[in-house]
């Protein structure tokens, strides 16, 4: 480093005013084949990630990301479940000596012990080699930690069906549909079809939603009156043209939820 | 034109030394997998630092409509997956990136753990990572709530119930993260996302300070 009374600043600042070369190490003294950092190695690592990167796109784009429904704290039949990596502790407080009047073995000692022994790993494996055979006893004590995660994370994760739990957890979207009461039509659906189909046309377990059919409006009026699959004909009560306006009124909102 | 922007800041605030530092170290032989293949578990670490790059890119795209409250918090993700444009790759990112982050973080650890790295001078550099480890896992456990859909929150109310056998602080540990003794709710949604859009980050960034600094000084652990 440079010092002395001869040293200039740029201004009042303490920025060396003289210029010195940047030129990059030398390192071809350094034993092996080393290469510069910069730039030919990070273009190398550059490689490697653009690679990683389109992996994990295409890992995205073939699975969206799972939502469930809207969190129901009323739900008492909801079986609770952690994200994968925190299945082997999950699965460790199910056995007997984990759990129960032994609950701070399963979620303390035995947790304390391993993610302990983790964090001063340095200082209980503390010899001179670094090969695995030079150490038996803390490579093997690691080995022993990922068997049992391993086998905790898989007796886990294989109790699951996971595709009929994502089947019934599905999330139901909120409704778009437009009930219009001031509809002229809307006292004709009160009147004759709402028991069955629903203050909103979503359906009910005797009847079909009616939100999203694709029948036309000549359909529509055939069906309110002669029925159709489980629908017994002569349920329509009115005059003709409370139906033209019943018909009207379930088109437009179809219409709403589109 | 850019030469001559360049030297007008350098000769202000003379940068060239401040990069030259990260950029001018040497890559030994034995970690390149240029030269012997095997080197790929070298990438673990740098693959590990990318998709943090990931996660923190892909979670401030996602405060941009996500709303900690428990009212709007589902409506808000469900909006953003099937509404917002390309919303659906965003939380996909941020979704599977958590998965691949804790992939990559143990890949690294073994790599390190098998290969005795941590042994002096570099016993400090390992409890730095597995300091990030754990704020890993407390960004994942935390993150998990955020959706506010079935399996978030009940799976937050297994792990508080967790924190509350603890002797001693159980209970003032479950309030401290769940914001009431008994209620996993509101207050529990803001600080889930508090600890998880401020508190862990900002330990996580330090820790990771910390690790890179200590890898530039101490260099990459020779060959076994």
């Amino acid at each position: 480093m440079h010092r002395g009374k001869d040293m200039k600043f740029v201004g009042d600042s303490r920025i060396n005013a003289e210029k010195t070369s940047q030129i990059p190490k030398d390192y071809s003294e350094y034993p092996g084949r080393t290469e510069a950092f910069w730039p030919n190695f990070l273009l190398k690592e550059w490689l490697v990630g653009a690679v990683f990167l389109v992996g994990f796109l295409i890992l995205t784009l073939a699975h969206p990301s799972p939502l469930e429904g809207m969190a129901d704290p009323t739900d008492a039949a909801y079986i609770p479940l952690p994200d994968w990596y925190f299945l082997f502790l999950y699965e460790l407080l199910k056995y007997k000596y984990a759990s129960g009047d032994f609950i701070l073995f399963g979620i303390l000692v035995l947790p304390g012990l391993a993610f302990g022994a983790l964090l001063l790993a340095p200082f209980l494996d503390n010899g001179p080699g670094r090969r695995p055979h030079q150490r038996p006893v803390a490579v093997g004590m690691m080995l022993l930690a990922l068997v049992s995660i391993v086998w905790l994370t898989y007796t886990s994760a294989s109790h699951v069906n996971w595709q009929e739990r994502a089947e019934a957890n599905k999330p139901i979207p909120e409704s778009s549909v437009v009930v219009d009461k001031e509809h002229e039509g809307f006292a004709a659906f009160e009147a004759n079809c709402m028991t069955c189909h629903g203050a909103e046309l979503e359906g009910s377990a005797a009847a079909p939603t009616l939100v999203g059919i694709e029948y036309s409006a000549e359909e529509i009026a055939t069906i309110a009156k002669e029925g159709t699959g489980a629908m017994p004909a002569g349920i329509f009560t009115g005059t003709d043209e409370e139906l033209d306006q019943l018909v009207d009124f379930i088109i437009t909102v179809n219409e709403s939820a589109k | 034109m850019l030469q001559k922007i360049y030297d007008w800041i350098d000769d202000r605030i003379d940068i060239t030394p401040i990069w030259r530092d990260i950029a001018d170290h040497e890559v030994p032989e034995h970690v390149n997998p240029a030269h012997n293949f095997s080197a790929f578990v070298y990438c673990f670490g740098g693959l590990t630092f990318f998709v943090v790059v990931i996660q923190i890119l892909s979670g401030m795209f996602l405060t941009m409509y996500y709303v900690p409250d428990i009212e709007n918090a589902w409506k808000s993700v469900y909006y953003l997956q099937s509404e917002v444009a390309h919303g659906q790759i965003v939380r996909g990112m941020h979704h599977w990136g958590a998965s691949v982050v804790i992939v990559m973080l143990l890949l690294h650890t073994l790599r390190v753990f098998f290969q005795g790295a941590y042994k002096k001078p570099r016993e400090l550099n390992w409890i730095v990572g597995v300091l990030i480890f754990f704020v890993m896992l407390g960004l994942g456990f935390t993150g998990y709530l955020l959706p506010w859909d079935n399996k978030a929150y009940f799976a937050t109310q297994v792990g508080l119930e967790i924190a509350e056998q603890v002797p001693f602080i159980g209970t003032e540990l479950k309030t401290l993260l769940a914001g009431d003794a008994s209620i996993v709710g509101a207050q529990t949604l803001t600080r889930f996302f508090a600890i998880h859009v401020f508190f862990l980050p900002a330990a996580l960034f330090a820790l990771l300070a910390v690790h890179f600094i200590l890898i530039r000084r101490q260099g990459i652990s020779g060959p076994l």
